[in-house]
């Protein structure tokens, strides 16, 4: 993972101070690893901002926008991180839009927006995320995305969500994953899980 | 009030809504935010909130240059930002002011609660089923969250089902017979911090006397003139961790079944300390805020300090608090946000606890207990902002039969991390929204007038400016605008006996309360008894007639006002189960049983695809109480 902490640093003053009352909820070294982790959004929408002012709020490492999109009237009705100024409106993209708002939530992340196109952003690309979340976008968009997580030697996490209405989905692709589960009055265990790619889960997979 | 005729579509009804939010924190900002964005354009918002540091992680509306400034005058200002057409109207204030009245409450068509503690939830219930206004509950901590909705005479009100009361400890186990580091906790700042720093003219329990009475003070705690302060500092050490453990070792019975305590002195502890005299190792600059890991060069308050580190720092807080802090002895509170009293308060603990064999403490973990806070994230707030909004929809529509109370889990259960449950129909016997007497069992000889206002009427019955009567005869009443001869009458009665007022309270005598500004007045009978449990009914006193409250280990933020005794506390434990979430486990319980019978019977219509939401409706023959029609 890319970072700027050494393993052993400490929080400082002004991080124990400002997560405090989420460290209570996980830990230390959680929020150790939160703050190195970077993240990518590719399309900016109701959902994903959302998880945006969620994800900078909490401190994560660095959050990267995509979405070239220009602003419209209809963006400004669903989005809460886009200020009414008539200059925004035909002029920024939602990316850009959204960014400084961002930046507002928590000074300590660094949130800028990325130039580029989902459906052809590369290996090289995807490599300097630990986290892809993908919306608005089609399917072999996605699939590419994906696909393009899991040629990496380091595992990179891909979210694709979508909402409409009152529905909602999230696919999640965490690929192997290993973490330690609590157990109550004794040690924690280690547990791992397997996810199945999206192009596994889209066609491969067999329902009864 | 809600418009006579139902609106035809959600959108309609929202848009002609005037919504009351009370509460602009955790739950507040995300919910105005959701529902500016929902198309809601009349809201009145009330917190008597300011913003602060740790607030802002979650708390999204608010910037670090707000630190200081009202919650409700900020948080409307962030909204205008993106949603400039809206009606705000933010007051700086609390709900249970004069103004927030039965007529202000009745111009809404809906009130939705983000509140922090039970006392404030309990009055706005009240005013809620006075005004006939439906009202949205919320409530989190950490992962854990829940919404419900309360409509007078068609759902149970808020306070239908009792909810857990703070826990409070025994004096003995506080001043003798500590077993959790909590009961060291509540020592620390409770007896030694506020004898020490606080108020001198409260009671407190610590033990005052010197060793062999060399001394010609009454109070070993009262520095003596030209007393060196190191020296001051390690003489309260000793007798504090000391002396008094010996005394108390000294009483064979209390020890028979359980660890002795160890004493522990300073030459012990801190053996370099007791010869070195004069000036502390204090290198911080006059203008950052004093503290003890500063100067003794202690950084991660996640760390679990040895004896001897706990014991440096406790002289060294002790000492910056007089070198420092002069001014304010006498008249501190403990504070969690008080760097230094948070210091001194994990070191005092930490030692009694080394003393009683209980685990020490980081100074992160004994600020939590201390200052009962509430581990919280932003997400579980958003979550149940967007279900108070759903809820609060139905509302408007009047579509009860889709009320529910969701539940928001921190693992799934049955594969649902949200669990909807529908509301109970009105408890018939709640003293609040259906009229049913009380009984107390009380000594009417011995207990007075002024003690039963507080412990039971303020305190458990929740109310704000009680009047009492006694047939016809009045006998308290609380409030501004009472002449000075009335409020002279009231004072003498406070102190008066049950027995001896003017008229007499005896077995079977009836008190009528009441809390205009509520709206809600009860019956207590009374039952004249002369033994109670010390360890049980430390009260010396017992409300029963309605479904008395569990006593559970909870985090609590509970603000009980009432004179309390310096050994009650509200602290986390290890098991924790938040007022916030009201007789949860039981219901989840009795869900999970009702689920798990569902499945086998015909009756049921439960769906066994992972793709559909499953909602169950559960037997009627296992259900206690009945579901709304």
């Amino acid at each position: 993972m890319g970072g700027d902490r050494g393993t052993e640093e400490e929080l400082t003053a002004q991080e124990t101070a400002l997560y405090d009352r989420q460290i209570r909820v996980w830990g230390v070294d959680a929020q150790k690893r939160l703050s190195k982790a970077h993240v990518l959004v590719c399309g900016v929408n109701g959902t994903t901002i959302e998880f945006c002012k969620n994800i900078v709020l909490a401190g994560v490492g660095s959050l990267s926008l995509m979405d070239d999109h220009i602003v419209t009237e209809d963006d400004l009705s669903a989005n809460f991180l886009i200020p009414h100024d008539v200059c925004m409106h035909g002029v920024s993209s939602r990316a850009e839009a959204c960014c400084e708002s961002l930046k507002d939530f928590n000074p300590m992340v660094r949130v800028a927006v990325a130039i580029g196109d989902p459906s052809l952003i590369d290996e090289g690309f995807v490599d300097r995320f630990d986290i892809i979340v993908v919306s608005c976008a089609s399917l072999k968009t996605k699939l590419f995305i994906n696909d393009n997580c899991r040629k990496r030697s380091k595992h990179i996490a891909f979210y694709s969500v979508e909402c409409k209405d009152s529905c909602g989905e999230i696919f999640v692709d965490l690929q192997n994953h290993s973490y330690l589960q609590k157990k109550p009055g004794g040690e924690p265990e280690q547990q791992e899980l397997t996810y199945a790619s999206l192009q596994v889960w889209k066609f491969d997979l067999i329902f009864l | 009030m809600a418009s006579a005729a139902a609106p035809a579509s959600s959108e309609e009804a929202v848009k002609a809504a005037k919504v009351l939010m009370v509460g602009a924190g955790g739950i507040g900002c995300e919910l105005l935010k959701t529902l500016a964005l929902s198309g809601f354009s009349d809201i009145h918002v009330i917190d008597l909130d300011t913003i602060e540091v740790s607030n802002l992680n979650r708390q999204f509306l608010f910037r670090k240059s707000h630190v200081g400034q009202s919650k409700a005058h900020v948080a409307r200002d962030a909204i205008l930002k993106f949603r400039p057409n809206i009606n705000i109207e933010s007051h700086h204030a609390n709900v249970k002011d004069a103004q927030f009245n039965v007529d202000f409450f009745k111009q809404f068509n809906v009130v939705l609660n983000g509140l922090d503690n039970l006392d404030a939830r309990r009055h706005v219930n009240r005013l809620c089923l006075a005004a006939e206004v439906p009202l949205v509950e919320s409530g989190t901590t950490g992962f854990l969250g829940q919404v419900t909705v309360h409509v007078k005479g068609k759902t149970e009100c808020y306070e239908c089902q009792p909810k857990p009361i703070p826990k409070s400890y025994p004096v003995c186990t506080i001043t003798s017979t500590p077993s959790k580091f909590v009961h060291c906790i509540v020592w620390a700042k409770e007896l030694l911090f506020a004898k020490l720093f606080g108020d001198k003219n409260q009671d407190n329990d610590l033990n005052v006397h010197s060793k062999d009475g060399s001394s010609s003070k009454l109070d070993v705690f009262e520095r003596d003139v030209d007393e060196d302060l190191d020296q001051y500092a390690q003489r309260i050490y000793d007798h504090v961790f000391g002396y008094n453990i010996e005394v108390a070792l000294e009483n064979e019975e209390t020890w028979k079944n359980r660890r002795r305590p160890n004493p522990v002195y300073i030459r012990d502890t801190l053996p370099e300390a007791v010869k070195q005299n004069g000036s502390s190792w204090d290198c911080s600059n006059d203008h950052e805020e004093p503290s003890a890991m500063a100067s003794l060069g202690l950084t991660n308050p996640q760390e679990i300090w040895t004896l001897a580190e706990n014991s440096r720092v406790l002289l060294e807080a002790f000492k910056l608090f007089f070198e420092k802090r002069e001014k304010e002895i006498g008249n501190l509170v403990f504070d969690k946000d008080d760097q230094l009293a948070v210091e001194f308060v994990t070191a005092a603990a930490n030692i009694r606890a080394h003393s009683f064999g209980i685990p020490l403490h980081s100074l992160f973990e004994a600020k939590g207990v201390a200052g009962n806070i509430v581990h919280a994230v932003a997400t579980t707030n958003a979550i149940i902002a967007g279900l108070i909004v759903i809820e609060a929809i139905k509302v408007l529509q009047d579509d009860y039969k889709n009320y529910r109370m969701t539940y928001c889990l921190e693992h799934p259960t049955k594969k649902l991390l949200l669990m909807p449950v529908e509301p109970f129909e009105p408890n018939p016997s709640c003293y609040v929204c259906s009229e049913t007497p009380l009984l107390l069992d009380v000594n009417t000889k011995v207990t007075k007038l002024k003690e039963v206002i507080d412990k039971i009427i303020k305190s458990k019955l929740g109310m704000n400016l009680p009047l009492v009567m006694i047939g016809s005869t009045l006998v308290f009443e609380d409030g501004d605008g009472l002449e000075e001869d009335e409020a002279a009458n009231y004072a003498l009665n406070l102190e008066k006996v049950l027995a001896e007022l003017p008229a007499p309270v005896i077995n079977g005598t009836k008190l009528t309360v009441e809390d205009f500004q509520q709206e809600l007045s009860c019956s207590i009978n009374i039952k004249h008894r002369e033994e109670f449990d010390e360890e049980k009914e430390p009260d010396g006193m017992v409300l029963s007639g309605w479904s008395a409250p569990v006593e559970k280990q909870i985090n609590s933020n509970g603000e009980n006002k009432s004179a309390a005794s310096s050994s009650s506390a509200r602290a986390t434990d290890d098991t924790v189960e938040d007022p916030s979430k009201p007789g949860m486990k039981r219901k989840l319980d009795e869900l999970l049983e009702t689920k798990e019978n569902c499945d086998a019977s015909s009756s049921a219509q439960v769906v066994e695809d992972d793709d559909d939401c499953t909602m169950l409706d559960g037997n009627p023959a296992l259900i206690k109480k009945k579901r709304l029609q």
